[in-house]
């Protein structure tokens, strides 16, 4: 019964999001202050809705209700709680159901949060969102329908794939669907203001704190799905230039790009046309993301969404609200005015060049990722675009950025003096020069990672030279540091971390070339030389668990004779669904990994077994925290704190407030 | 986007129940300079059956036939182009995972430069225009003064 109380919410949330759709917008055409108010109230409820439809399918989940067809094919009545309230979104239906979940908690988000802004303005943002939710509504309940239900149902389900059954993959989704929708917000905002002819520095300082928030969560997203690759894939790579994982960077380059220009935006009024030509990119590129994943054209048989009509119906989304979006931004660009002029030589002059090279890094990787489609569809013909590719054309786009990135954060607005910068940044480089010279000499090893770990080193050095000449500079005592640091915004030590969390991700895969690995086939008992640590295979173990069984090759990890760690690779077999796993075993000395994992085993104990040394690898994902630890503290700079606005208008004007 | 890699595991996991593994023991060649070469030559080979694997990492038996075939070819005393022409011969340019630069294929090697130099040419084309034009005030005065309490005293 509650299954099908959650269906019929569904249906209502669309009703509901179809009426605000066209109420607000009509209501802000006509200044009628009545109908602009439907829409946060119509937000919130709509969030209740699909909240509440949400909750009725987790329930069905969490009680193995195998009448409904998406929890027999993905669920088990023996799989642990955990994996049966995450289970609801590692499937199609389910986590398109997760993905408008998100979009209208960014809609009550916004309905709540905003109410500083102005009505018209706050008013087409939701009908905007509306109008996305509508679309994926309407996809949900036609094709995609997560409350189907069958006649007979079966005694048990077929589990949810092993490879699924991870608390690391458990998180990723979310988190990537609040970065891949929370661009929504900033495409709803660009569409709204482009509705409503307010493009001004008020657009930029309300669409920045989304962008932050979907950026962060992107971050994290991408770095937790890179970690759970590495560690259950079995050869401990991170990262492979799959077009699913392209999928996901691409709106985080936009991302990246857009953070960067509505900066310009806000304290320079320039770059108008830009920014919302990049807003709308963002959710653009997350649109494409979710129509290559979701409709199953990259994989064709291999993909489990690969139902065409799915695919043709998310096609049709996309040419809608991207072509619709555009086609308004070409009617209305022409009308923006130009903002404050700037000189080449300058912080705004620093973003574009950043803004040019993110977006060259972006079409590279979109170019590279849909160019063999493109191709098989004209010619016939069939080519592959894989790491080769990508290692040669966006390494080299982004070495230059890189570079530039201390400059652009030491650089004044309007005009700067690059010498002078190039000065202040010269301890810096001297720094990494030496750091590049020890290393060269200490370690030795392939060239290129001698200099990327010299540009990594540079560039975390070159982030903190503007905070440190802000702290230090005239008169150096606790109490003045101290006191100078909450002077300043936390935006500056935002934008600092989050420079320098990239330099240390770069330092981490920079490092990748002093790895060591050995495949070799072990006996119980036998020793192996990595890196500088010796490993002791001891025995195979067969160890039960409700859901899989597991043999397990217990290994201990020695360093100058003494044990410092235990690891645990193992080789899992899923009754359920006949499948089997390999769980690597790893243990993080210092921030170095040796990872190890094992397959084939054999009769009398023999295991293959493939083993890494990894100098630094944890420093890919230390830094990837670090930016988003940045971002947060970004977020929260006091100017973009929720009601501060409102507070100082009141301050100045005791009036009574229109309602709001 | 459920996982990056879990649509090729899933389609790999079915096709090998027993799984084999990457680059076994076995295969590896006594020659550490032939199977250094081998590894490098395996990791832009792609794994026919599987989505953008390389043989290299993948678990295929096809990949493992593909490993060894490449082994047998050094040993025999071919070059890593012979090899990869042989290669292409038999299975098409799919196999590369760096594509070769052809007709087919200039406008993908080109994109980069293309698109760095048209956004190039673009900002220089809006500079121009904009260095043309007098700097427009759009905000009203009322505007301006809601904007400044709105951005409070930080002017960073």
């Amino acid at each position: 019964m509650i299954v099908e109380t959650g269906h019929y919410a569904l249906v209502l949330a669309l009703a509901l999001a179809l009426v605000n759709s066209i109420l607000p917008v009509w209501g802000s055409i006509k200044g009628d202050q009545h109908l602009m108010a439907v829409a946060p109230s119509a937000a919130l409820m709509g969030f209740g809705l699909v909240a509440y439809a949400y909750l009725a399918l987790t329930i069905g989940h969490v009680q193995s209700d195998f009448s409904l067809i998406n929890v027999v094919e993905n669920s088990h009545s023996a799989k642990p709680l955990i994996y049966k309230i995450t289970g609801v979104w590692g499937n199609h239906e389910g986590s398109m159901l997760l993905w408008v979940l998100v979009l209208s908690v960014f809609g009550a988000a916004v309905a709540l949060f905003s109410r500083s802004m102005p009505e018209d303005l706050r008013a087409n943002v939701l009908a905007v969102q509306s109008w996305i939710a509508a679309a994926f509504l309407l996809f949900i309940l036609l094709t995609s329908n997560p409350f189907a239900r069958l006649a007979v149902a079966p005694a048990e389900g077929n589990d949810l794939n092993p490879l699924l059954q991870d608390p690391g993959l458990a998180i990723h989704p979310p988190l990537l669907y609040l970065g891949y929708v929370g661009l929504s917000i900033t495409y709803s905002f660009a569409a709204a203001a482009l509705i409503s002819g307010r493009i001004d520095a008020v657009f930029a300082r309300f669409v920045r704190p989304w962008t932050l928030i979907a950026w962060i969560s992107l971050t994290l997203g991408i770095a937790m799905g890179s970690y759970w690759a590495y560690y259950t894939l079995g050869w401990g790579g991170f990262w492979f230039w799959d077009p699913v994982e392209n999928a996901s960077l691409m709106p985080w380059l936009a991302a990246t790009a857009l953070l960067h220009c509505t900066a310009v935006m806000e304290k320079r009024e320039a770059l108008k046309i830009w920014t919302i030509f990049l807003a709308i990119l963002a959710f653009s590129l997350s649109l494409v993301g979710t129509f290559l994943v979701r409709s199953g054209v990259l994989t064709s048989v291999h993909a489990f969404a690969s139902d065409p009509t799915r695919g043709v119906f998310i096609l049709l989304i996309l040419v809608i609200f991207i072509g619709g979006s555009f086609a308004l931004f070409a009617l209305r660009a022409g009308e923006i005015k130009q903002g404050g002029l700037f000189s080449p030589v300058s912080r705004e002059g620093a973003l574009v060049l950043n803004n040019l090279l993110l977006t060259t890094c972006c079409a590279t990787v979109f170019i590279g990722t849909l160019y063999p489609l493109a191709l098989e569809a004209v010619t016939g013909e069939k080519i592959s675009v894989g790491p080769p590719f990508f290692n040669l054309t966006f390494v080299p786009l982004f070495i230059p950025l890189f570079i530039l990135m201390p400059f652009g954060q030491l650089l004044p607005w309007k005009r700067g003096d690059l010498a002078g910068v190039a000065q202040r940044l010269a301890t810096a480089f001297a720094a990494a020069l030496i750091f590049m010279a020890v290393l060269a000499a200490w370690r030795g090893g392939p060239a290129l990672s001698v200099i990327l770990s010299g540009v990594a080193f540079y560039v975390i050095a070159g982030s903190f030279v503007d905070l440190g000449r802000r702290l230090l500079g005239g008169g150096i005592s606790a109490g003045l540091v101290s006191q100078r640091a909450r002077g300043l915004p936390r935006h500056a030590f935002g934008t600092a971390f989050a420079h320098a969390g990239i330099g240390v991700t770069l330092l981490g895969l920079a490092a990748t070339g002093w790895g060591t690995e050995k495949i070799t086939a072990l006996k119980p008992g036998e020793r192996v030389e990595i890196g500088p640590y010796e490993l002791i295979f001891e025995s195979i173990v067969p160890r039960n668990d409700p859901n899989y069984s597991e043999l397990v090759g217990r290994t201990v990890i020695r360093a100058k004779g003494a044990v410092v760690a235990t690891i645990e690779p193992a080789t899992r077999f899923y009754p359920a669904r006949g499948m089997n796993r390999s769980e690597a075993g790893i243990a993080t000395l210092g921030l170095g990994q040796v990872y190890m994992s094992i397959a084939d085993v054999a009769p009398n104990g023999v295991v293959n077994a493939r083993i890494f040394w990894k100098p630094l690898v944890a420093l890919i994902w230390i830094g990837a925290l670090i930016m988003a630890f940045g971002g947060c503290l970004s977020l929260s700079d006091r100017s973009f704190r929720v009601g501060i606005a409102r507070r100082a208008r009141k301050a100045q004007t005791p009036s009574p407030q229109p309602a709001e | 986007m459920v996982g990056a890699r879990s649509f090729i595991l899933t389609c790999l996991l079915f096709l090998v129940p027993l799984m084999a593994k990457a680059v076994e023991p076995d295969e590896i060649m006594p020659d550490p300079k032939l199977e250094a070469r081998a590894r490098a030559l395996s990791a832009e080979l792609r794994c026919m059956v599987c989505q953008n694997e390389s043989i290299d990492e993948s678990h295929a038996d096809l990949a493992r036939d593909l490993r060894l075939l490449v082994r047998e070819r050094l040993q025999a005393g071919d070059s890593d182009d012979q090899i990869r022409a042989f290669l292409v011969r038999r299975y098409g340019d799919f196999i590369l995972l760096k594509p070769p630069f052809k007709l087919e294929t200039w406008l993908l090697w080109g994109a980069p430069f293309l698109v760095l130099l048209t956004g190039a040419c673009i900002i220089l084309v809006a500079r121009r225009r904009q260095q043309s034009f007098a700097p427009a005030n759009l905000l009203s005065e009322a505007e301006r003064a809601k904007l400044d309490a709105m951005l409070g005293d930080d002017g960073s």
